[in-house]
């Protein structure tokens, strides 16, 4: 292989490995501008999604198969299921615990991950499951590289939901409330907005956009674990925070940012595959310590 | 000589300016008050003495060395205590726990001499006590030394800041709103004990406050400030005649014609 | 329960009352080996050890108010610092104890000094990351002996005595935990444990009183590193073998749990919490793989109606 087939290649993992990102990334970014509050469970509600996505499969395979039609369908009900379960989860853990010191609702969302990965790893005995799927093999050949539709369709699938959540956001009346309350709740509260129905909402959508990650990741890596999204909440996270946490076009850029800087990073010599992770972790601590505002965050000023 | 000298203070947010230009001085052993119309600016020429806002321009001279841009627990143990607008109490510890938060920084003890109770460790650990109980008696709240913070009155409570920031043995002291929510008779303590620590702790005084008969009664140096400028300075009845300070406080007489 | 909370913490409250239950407590601690079986002594010893990283991780999380998640990362760095000296330079375990503490404390400083000025949340994932940071390197250098880890790790000897049966390592880490728990003592009722929990109340309040917050949180940070790592070193030589899969995000949560579970900051509250951290798994053996999910379970109840854990609260 050439360089430039390489770096083609590297160039589509990257896209593809930073949609995931960029998606679980949102839900991160969205919850914490408007609440403040980091949701660890992010992470396991995108593996929930993907464990549920794959229930409503095998239900709805006979029927319809296990084509793009059954995964378009189960990726649609799995982020309904997920999304109001995220509500769920945010009523139940989240609301009594937002006037609590800042160190206990870290922990309560530490808590709901547990929930959630050892509750799945319970039903699964901790196995991975096939997530078999009937798309076939086929692609275009671009020089040397070979890329399947799969694989752009999945990136594709993922363009669209990030441009239909960004005109969502922008020119809808619920996108104005959402920016409104990330800006002052109780303004919000006082001109009649339903502040705990937006935040729902954005719990809703966030939790939604994680699901649908974890059935494409199901659908492009052919399996999933109950542990698969503590590596990937953690990257979303670095994500978020590259792109300048709270902003939304912010997760976009920093999640494709980071699926690229890891899979080019892959072949800097010395930095092999089992370095991955490290690069990544190694990429955050230095961003959270010297540009916490990331790239498209605003700088805060603190009053007394 | 000036203990504190401030010249060219400026302060912006994103391009709002909080601060402009900004020169005053308080002359050691005074009592000095900032005063100024809502949003004028005071808490924010606060912070920036204190190390709280990073002021964009300008000059802090305090004790004969600059502090500008220095960490607020640096000019804490250079001599500048402060209170707050709103408490700021260490709510769920005892009164005394709470002052002896004013010794930390003039005391040593790590945890080495922590986990051993070593000799100067117990010394230390003794002289911190008995100097917070003074400063209680100070402020006259020695007898509920043991009780917790927040379950005083809000009065008291204010009285425990004071004695908090004397603590830390300033030359400066920094009342921020020292009235707010005060009575007609607490506040008659108030100027009694702004007073008291002046006369008898030889204790500096620089004070912003919203009360103008309290201004009026203890401040022996006044500045005004509206908008984030000075408009003027003196003593009480030249603050009280000056035109620009009516005006900033009761808007110019043409505003009610137009 | 509320009831129940309040006659307890009136009788603990007197002092007499107080140390005949110390002393009761030791002296069942001192003589248990002589009736429990060694299945038994095994489960107490892991307690003993719980209890001291527990109180370890208190020192960040109850005192500093700092939420670690890296915890973890502190006990892999003694317990690998005490196996590669050990069997690959022949260094007697003793010393490898100062070196690890060391280690662990320079692991510490590396890692708070730059982040401690962060806020809370961004520090519980820069020390996520940074627990998983030294997970992998463990796992990917040779030196640590890879994804095996490392195996047959000698037992040290103390004046000729060789340590290598369960009832021994059940008193080493019983002086530990004791040892823990005084020191943590002392801290707690110090001008650092009164600065800690000025800085956990109120930040800025405390930096205003003349507190250098980061220097007082580093204190933290690095001092329950010193904890993990000696842990670290002794779990080493108990085990004889190490792989980086102990010392997994799980592992962090798990210890953060027993702080969580007893109560943040208190001692007693915290050793309760380790306590249940060990027995319950034990107890409940027939819950299988369902024994986590229970326990994420009460600890998502605890966190949301008694934050404060099951130790009572201090009474004004």
């Amino acid at each position: 292989m050439s360089i430039q087939d390489i770096l083609l290649q590297q160039l589509a993992n990257g896209l593809i490995l930073g949609s995931f990102y960029a998606l679980v990334a949102l839900g991160y970014t969205m919850v914490y501008g408007i609440i403040k509050l980091l949701n660890f469970a992010h992470g396991d509600l995108y593996m929930l999604g993907s464990f549920v996505g794959f229930v409503i499969l095998s239900i709805l395979s006979p029927y319809i198969g296990n084509s793009w039609a059954g995964i378009l369908c189960s990726m649609v009900l799995s982020m309904i299921a997920v999304g109001l379960f995220g509500v769920l989860i945010q009523r139940i853990a989240y609301v009594p615990m937002l006037s609590a010191p800042r160190l206990s609702i870290l922990i309560t969302a530490l808590a709901v991950s547990m929930v959630l990965y050892n509750g799945v790893m319970a039903f699964t005995d901790g196995q991975y499951l096939a997530f078999k799927t009937d798309l076939g093999f086929e692609g275009l050949e671009f020089g040397n590289v070979f890329i399947t539709y799969t694989q752009m369709i999945l990136v594709g699938a993922s363009i669209i939901l990030m441009i239909v959540l960004y005109l969502f956001v922008h020119k809808t009346l619920y996108g104005k409330a959402m920016r409104a309350i990330a800006i002052d709740q109780d303004a919000c509260r006082l001109m009649g907005i339903n502040v705990n129905k937006i935040i729902a909402l954005t719990f809703f959508i966030g939790t939604s956009l994680a699901a649908a990650a974890g059935i494409m990741a199901g659908t492009y890596y052919g399996s999933i674990h109950f542990f698969m999204g503590f590596v990937i909440g953690l990257k979303a996270f670095t994500a978020a925070v590259i792109g300048g946490i709270g902003s939304i076009p912010g997760a976009m850029l920093g999640g494709l940012l980071l699926g690229l800087l890891e899979s080019f990073g892959t072949q800097i010599p010395f930095i092999g595959t089992e370095w991955k992770d490290v690069f990544s972790f190694g990429i955050l601590i230095l961003l959270l310590v010297f540009k916490p505002t990331g790239i498209l965050g605003k700088t805060e000023i603190e009053r007394m | 000589m000036a203990l504190l000298e401030v010249n060219n203070l400026a302060l912006s947010f994103a391009g709002l300016h909080v601060i402009k230009e900004l020169e005053f001085s308080v002359e050691e052993g005074s009592i000095a008050s900032l005063i100024g119309p809502n949003g004028a600016g005071k808490t924010s020429v606060f912070n920036c003495l204190t190390g709280f806002y990073r002021p964009t321009a300008g000059t802090i001279i305090f004790n004969g060395k600059s502090i500008i841009h220095k960490k607020p627990y640096k000019i804490t143990r250079q001599g500048m205590a402060r209170t707050f607008q709103n408490l700021r109490l260490f709510k769920s510890m005892t009164v005394l726990e709470n002052v002896m938060s004013g010794m930390h920084c003039r005391s040593s003890a790590g945890p080495i001499g922590a986990i051993l109770r070593t000799g100067a460790q117990q010394k230390e650990e003794a002289e911190i006590n008995e100097f917070c109980e003074r400063c209680l008696d100070f402020v006259g709240l020695l007898a509920v030394k043991d009780r917790i913070a927040s379950n005083l009155a809000y009065g008291d409570q204010r009285r425990v800041e004071w004695a908090r920031a004397l603590a830390t043995q300033p030359k400066l002291l920094l009342l921020d709103e020292p009235a707010a929510g005060l009575n007609h008779v607490e506040k008659q303590q108030l100027i009694g004990l702004i007073k008291r620590i002046r006369d008898q702790l030889g204790i500096t005084i620089f004070l912003i406050e919203h009360d103008m008969g309290l201004v009026m009664k203890v401040s022996e140096k006044i500045t005004v400030i509206d908008y984030g400028e000075k408009i003027a300075q003196g003593n009480a009845d030249e603050i009280q005649n000056n035109s620009k300070v009516i005006e900033a406080y009761l808007g110019k007489e043409e505003d009610e014609i137009v | 329960m509320a009831n129940f909370s309040t006659i307890l913490s009136e009788w603990i409250s007197s002092q007499k009352n107080r140390m005949s239950i110390l002393l009761t407590l030791a002296g069942i601690a001192m003589f248990l080996p002589l009736v429990s079986s060694n299945y038994g002594l095994e489960v107490m010893t892991n307690v003993w050890f719980y209890v001291m990283l527990c109180l370890g991780l208190n020192i960040v999380v109850g005192y500093a108010g700092l939420l670690d998640l890296g915890y973890a990362a502190f006990f892999a760095v003694g317990a690998y610092t005490t196996g590669i000296l050990t069997s690959q330079f022949g260094v007697n375990f003793w010393l490898t104890i100062p070196i690890a503490v060391g280690c662990s404390a320079c692991a510490g400083f590396i890692i708070g000094g730059p982040t401690l000025r962060l806020r809370s949340d961004y520090l519980a994932i820069v020390t996520l990351g940074f627990g998983e940071i030294v997970r992998l390197i463990a796992r990917n250098l040779e030196i640590t002996g890879g994804a095996s880890g490392l195996i047959g790790i000698e037992r040290p000897s103390i004046f000729g005595f060789q340590l290598n049966q369960i009832v021994h390592f059940y008193y080493v880490f019983l002086i530990l935990a004791i040892l823990a728990c005084f020191v943590s003592y002392r801290l707690q009722h110090s001008r650092l444990g009164r600065a800690w929990q000025y800085v956990r109340e109120d930040e800025d309040a405390a930096e205003a009183m003349g507190i250098n917050r980061v220097a007082v949180k580093l204190y933290a940070y690095v001092i329950g590193a010193i904890f993990g790592g000696v842990a670290g070193c002794f779990f080493a030589v108990k085990m004889t073998a190490i792989s980086p899969e102990t010392f997994m995000f799980q592992q962090s949560v798990l210890i953060l749990l027993g702080v969580v579970l007893g109560g943040m900051g208190k001692i007693p509250g915290v050793v309760i919490g380790a306590f249940a951290l060990v027995l319950f798994p034990e107890v409940f053996r027939d819950l299988g793989s369902m024994r986590m999910l229970v326990f994420a379970i009460v600890m998502l109840i605890i966190m949301l109606y008694r934050p404060e854990g099951i130790w009572p609260a201090k009474k004004s």
